[in-house]
C-alpha cells in the first residue's frame, strides 16, 4: 500500500518519535484475575492484551486427548471495541490462524508429557488493539503460564522487526503495519534462542531478512526481562506487603 | 532475588550442573545444566536441587490424605474430584463397606464428601483412591473451604504446630487435605475464627515469623482456651 506519509525521516526518526530500534512503552502486569489459575495483563504501544491460564486439567471432549502428553488450546480473541471500526465478534480466519500458531509455540515450551490427557487453555483476550498484537499476546501467555505455576522449559516471549520507507525497524506501530513494506513476527525461547513462531508479511531480501531477524530477537531479550521483572515483582511484593 | 536465605527462582533459571548436583522436584536437565521449570522456592539438600513451588495445582502422590467429592457413582466404583487435574477412581474393594454389586449410590452418591487416602498413580497419571485406612471416613456437617494447595505446608506448619494453634484457639475439628481443601467442624464463632486465621496464613504464606502472629490474631479472638 502506497501513502503520502512519510514513515521514517531522514535522521532516522519514526513518526511516534522512536529510533529504528526503539521498542514502544511496554507495561507488564501478573496475576491479575482471581478466578484463573494464572493470568497477565500487558500494555504495549497502545495494545492492551488480558491473558488467562486454566489448567492443567482433564481435557474434553475424550477424543482430543493426547494419551501421552497435554495439549495445549490457546485462544486469541479480538473484543469487537479493540479496533477503530467495530470488529464483528467471534473467531475468523484471521483469529483461528493466531490461535493455531500460538498455541504451537507454546506447546514447544510447556513440559506436556508431565501431564497425560490434560489440556493447558490460554485466553488471550484484545481489548485494545494497534499492531503486533500476537506478539503481545503470546509475550503475555508466557507470564500467565509461570503465574498458574505450569512446568515450563523457558518463558516465551515474542517481538516484531519490519520494513518502512526502505529501512529495517522494530516493533512496528499502527501506520507503519498498515502502510509499511514489511512484517516480520517472531516468537523465540530466551534461553536456547530456538525460533518458536515466524510469520512475515510484505517482501524482504534475504539480506533484510536477515538483518530484521536479528533486530527482533534483540527485541525479544529485551521484553524478555520485563517478563521476568514482572514475575519477581509480584511475588517479591507479597514478600515485602507483610515486612 | 533473595528474600531473607529464602531464593525465588523462576522458570529456565540455572541452578546448576549436573557434574556436582542432581535434579530434583521442579527442575529439569539439558545438555548437563539444571534449570528450575517451576516459579518456586530454591531448596538444595546435600547434592539434590529441589524447586518448591509456590503456585499451581495439586500433584497428587501416593499416600497423601486428600478430600474428594464423589462426581458419579457407577456399578462398582466412584469417580472423585480431589482437585487434581485428572478425577479419582474410588472402587468398591477399597472402601470399608460390604456392597452388593450395583448398590453403590447407597453408600456414597453424587455431591457426597469423602476423607481418602492416594492409592496410587500410574505412569498415565490414572488415580485410585481408597477409604481402607485408619481415620477415613465420609464427611458429614462442618464446612469445606478451598485454599491453593502450595500454601498447604505453611497451614499444617512444622509437624502440624500451626494447625494444632488453630484447633487449640478455636476448638474446631479441621482436617486439611494436601489437595488444598480444609475441612472445619465447630461451632459458628470457632468457625468464624479459624476462616479468618486461615486466610491470613494464605495471603502472608512466603513471610517468615507467620506462626506467632497468627497465635496473637487468634489469642484476641478467643475467649477460653482449654
Amino acid at each position: 500500500m502506497k501513502s503520502d506519509i512519510e514513515l521514517i525521516n531522514s535522521e532516522g526518526k519514526r513518526l511516534d518519535g522512536r529510533g529504528p530500534e526503539d521498542l514502544r512503552k511496554i507495561k507488564i502486569e501478573a496475576g491479575v484475575l482471581h478466578r484463573a489459575d494464572g493470568s497477565c495483563s500487558i500494555e504495549w504501544g497502545g495494545n492492551k492484551i488480558l491473558v488467562a491460564v486454566y489448567g492443567p486439567r482433564e481435557a474434553v471432549p475424550r477424543h482430543c486427548q493426547n494419551p501421552l502428553r497435554a495439549i495445549v488450546q490457546a485462544r486469541y480473541n479480538m473484543a469487537a471495541f479493540s479496533v477503530e471500526d467495530r470488529k464483528r465478534p467471534g473467531p475468523d480466519r484471521r483469529s483461528v490462524e493466531i490461535s493455531k500458531v500460538i498455541s504451537e509455540a507454546l506447546e514447544k515450551v510447556i513440559l506436556t508429557e508431565q501431564f497425560p490427557r490434560a489440556t493447558v487453555d490460554v485466553n488471550i483476550e484484545v481489548l485494545d488493539a494497534e499492531a503486533g498484537t500476537r506478539c503481545a499476546g503470546l509475550t503475555a501467555a508466557g507470564v500467565a503460564l509461570v503465574d498458574a505455576g505450569i512446568p515450563l522449559r523457558d518463558i516465551p516471549v515474542a517481538c516484531a522487526a519490519g520494513k518502512i520507507g526502505g529501512r529495517v525497524v522494530l516493533d512496528l506501530g499502527k501506520e507503519e503495519d498498515n502502510f509499511g513494506d514489511a512484517d516480520l513476527p517472531i516468537a523465540i525461547s530466551p534461553r536456547t534462542g530456538e525460533v518458536l513462531l515466524l510469520q512475515m508479511d510484505g517482501h524482504l531480501t534475504l539480506d533484510e531478512f536477515n538483518q530484521a531477524y536479528d533486530l527482533a530477537v534483540k527485541g525479544c531479550q529485551q521484553v524478555s526481562e520485563m517478563q521476568k521483572k514482572a514475575i519477581t515483582h509480584k511475588y517479591q511484593a507479597i514478600v515485602a506487603e507483610v515486612e | 532475588m533473595s528474600t531473607d536465605g529464602r531464593q525465588i527462582v523462576i522458570p529456565s533459571q540455572e541452578l546448576g550442573d549436573t557434574k556436582t548436583h542432581k535434579s530434583g522436584r521442579g527442575t529439569f536437565v539439558e545438555r548437563g545444566k539444571i534449570y528450575s521449570e517451576r516459579i518456586g522456592f530454591l531448596n538444595i539438600q546435600g547434592d539434590m536441587i529441589h524447586v518448591v513451588p509456590i503456585t499451581g495445582r495439586y500433584d497428587p502422590t501416593p499416600g497423601d490424605f486428600v478430600i474428594g467429592i464423589v462426581e458419579e457413582a457407577s456399578t462398582s466404583n466412584w469417580m472423585v474430584d480431589i482437585n487434581a487435574p485428572y478425577p479419582a477412581l474410588l472402587h468398591v474393594n477399597e472402601v470399608p463397606w460390604e456392597i452388593d454389586f450395583g448398590d453403590t449410590e447407597k453408600y456414597l452418591n453424587k455431591g457426597d464428601t469423602i476423607l481418602a487416602k492416594v492409592l496410587q498413580v500410574d505412569e498415565s497419571k490414572k488415580l485410585q483412591i481408597t477409604l481402607n485406612d485408619r481415620n477415613l471416613f465420609k464427611i458429614k456437617g462442618g464446612h469445606i473451604i478451598d485454599v491453593e494447595a502450595s500454601k498447604v505446608p505453611r497451614i499444617i506448619g512444622k509437624k502440624g504446630s500451626m494447625i494444632a494453634l488453630i484447633k487449640k484457639y478455636t476448638r474446631c475439628r479441621i482436617f486439611v487435605g494436601q489437595n488444598g481443601r480444609i475441612w472445619i467442624d465447630g461451632d459458628p464463632e470457632g468457625i468464624e475464627n479459624a476462616l479468618q486465621a486461615i486466610n491470613k496464613i494464605q495471603t502472608e504464606a512466603l513471610s517468615f515469623g507467620l506462626t506467632n502472629r497468627i497465635e496473637e490474631l487468634l489469642k484476641k479472638d478467643a475467649k477460653d482456651v482449654r
